[in-house]
């Protein structure tokens, strides 16, 4: 495999139509499939955080109808890559909002390849600052969260945007898998961001 | 372990119930808490169910929640489901997991953190503290609105305001904590602890996790949509 080709993870239930969209890919070079899930279960969850995919093609039929305007928050939480929805018949204007883009059964091999290069397009210059260590600036808010300041507390205290804040609250769940602010708080007491005794 | 859809139809009532375990040991835990004591012999699980008074039909609904990942009932199964069997089920594995996993674990954690120092203790001590008080409190509401709830509906005397569908709203909570005390143990302790003590929290900790997800199951998938059928006939 080519290094520098973009990965793309599918996660689509039907394996036929995954393996024709492989199948697409592999012969018209560029991305590279990493694998496919045919379902978001807990195990699945564990998967995807661990591929390091640049686009995920997600066949919302993954999702019950309620949580379909959710899927893209829903997979934020387990990676940063780029989402299209691959499906077959419409969706909502709410649904179809939250993805970078849509794809169908139907579609050309090359637009498909054009809209993934172009979903990928505003990311290539962000910097993946990806490690799997916390930031500075995440650990100075992990210590805010653990003493139980709001989010828009914390926003005022480092002047940033609420929105930064809750992006850095996804990541450091991310990077620690831990979800709670009970949670988050022992993390940081174990370690050492924060003192017991300041905490009591 | 039994997971292909082929596999669905093998619990039967005239199974034998030591068969039953040997299929799936998981079912252990559905035994005890629906009231069927060991000493059982050859006994099948209708003659078990009929003795203990208990729907067979119900018992082999919830075994095969239990043991077929991803088993959703059909609707003609829970036509036939006996609501009040349920009900014990749920009460009984309330009972279970307050009395004896959560001693277990307390247990387990316990001599785990063995090695720490007190500080450590303390912080660990006070999560698994707060989750038991969390999850206790989730159970008691159960307790008391929604199986009283359900006991009305059963006798037709059930009032206006509530329904079976607005209690279905308060588990995240306590599955997120039970994730993240995974996460914690297994990558976050000191260094003092011991590895073999971890990993037996661990295992307690997936083994709960896993009997909270059928249990779950049992409620949303089994109580809500009976319940529900029943509420829409009363209004009828």
């Amino acid at each position: 495999m080519r290094s520098n080709s973009k990965k793309a993870l599918f996660i689509i239930p039907s394996i036929i139509l995954a393996r024709g969209l492989e199948s697409i890919l592999s012969d018209m070079g560029e991305f590279e499939t990493l694998g496919i899930l045919t379902d978001l279960s807990r195990s699945s969850e564990t998967r995807l955080r661990n591929m390091d995919a640049d686009i995920i093609i997600i066949d919302p039929i993954v999702f019950d109808y309620e949580s379909r305007a959710n899927i893209r928050s829903i997979l934020a939480e387990h990676s940063s890559a780029a989402v299209i929805a691959f499906t077959s018949y419409p969706l909502s204007d709410e649904a179809m909002k939250q993805f970078d883009d849509v794809i169908g059964p139907f579609d050309e091999p090359a637009a498909i390849i054009k809209k993934m290069r172009a979903a990928l397009e505003p990311r290539q210059d962000a910097s993946k600052t990806e490690g799997e260590d916390l930031s500075q600036r995440e650990k100075e808010i992990l210590v805010c969260v653990a003493k139980g300041m709001l989010n828009k507390e914390i926003a005022d205290a480092f002047n940033i945007s609420i929105y930064t804040v809750i992006t850095h609250r996804k990541n450091i769940t991310r990077k620690t898998g831990i979800k709670t602010v009970a949670g988050l708080t022992v993390y940081a007491l174990l370690n050492n961001l924060i003192d017991l005794n300041a905490f009591e | 372990m039994t997971t292909r859809s082929s596999d669905r139809h093998t619990f039967s009532a005239s199974m034998k119930l030591a068969d039953l375990i040997d299929i799936d040991f998981n079912l252990l835990g559905v035994f005890s808490r629906m009231g069927l004591r060991f000493g059982f012999g050859d006994e099948t699980v209708e003659e078990a169910c009929r003795k203990n008074s208990v729907d067979p039909d119900t018992f082999l609904l919830i075994c095969g929640v239990y043991s077929i990942d991803g088993y959703m009932p059909s609707k003609e199964s829970l036509k036939k489901v006996d609501v009040n069997d349920i009900v014990k089920y749920l009460h009984q594995s309330h009972s279970y997991y307050m009395n004896v996993t959560m001693k277990t674990l307390a247990d387990s954690i316990e001599r785990m953190m063995e090695p720490c120092g007190e500080k450590h203790k303390a912080i660990i001590w006070k999560f698994f503290s707060e989750y038991k008080e969390e999850l206790s409190k989730h159970f008691q509401y159960e307790e008391d609105v929604v199986f009283p709830y359900v006991g009305r509906v059963l006798n037709h005397t059930e009032e206006e305001g509530f329904t079976i569908n607005q209690y279905e709203e308060n588990h995240s909570n306590v599955d997120e904590k039970l994730g993240d005390l995974k996460n914690i143990v297994m990558k976050y302790l000191p260094q003092e602890c011991d590895g073999q003590q971890i990993n037996n929290v661990l295992m307690n900790l997936y083994s709960f996790e896993n009997d909270l997800a059928k249990h779950t199951i049992i409620e949303d998938g089994i109580l809500v949509p009976v319940v529900n059928r029943l509420e829409y006939h009363e209004e009828q």
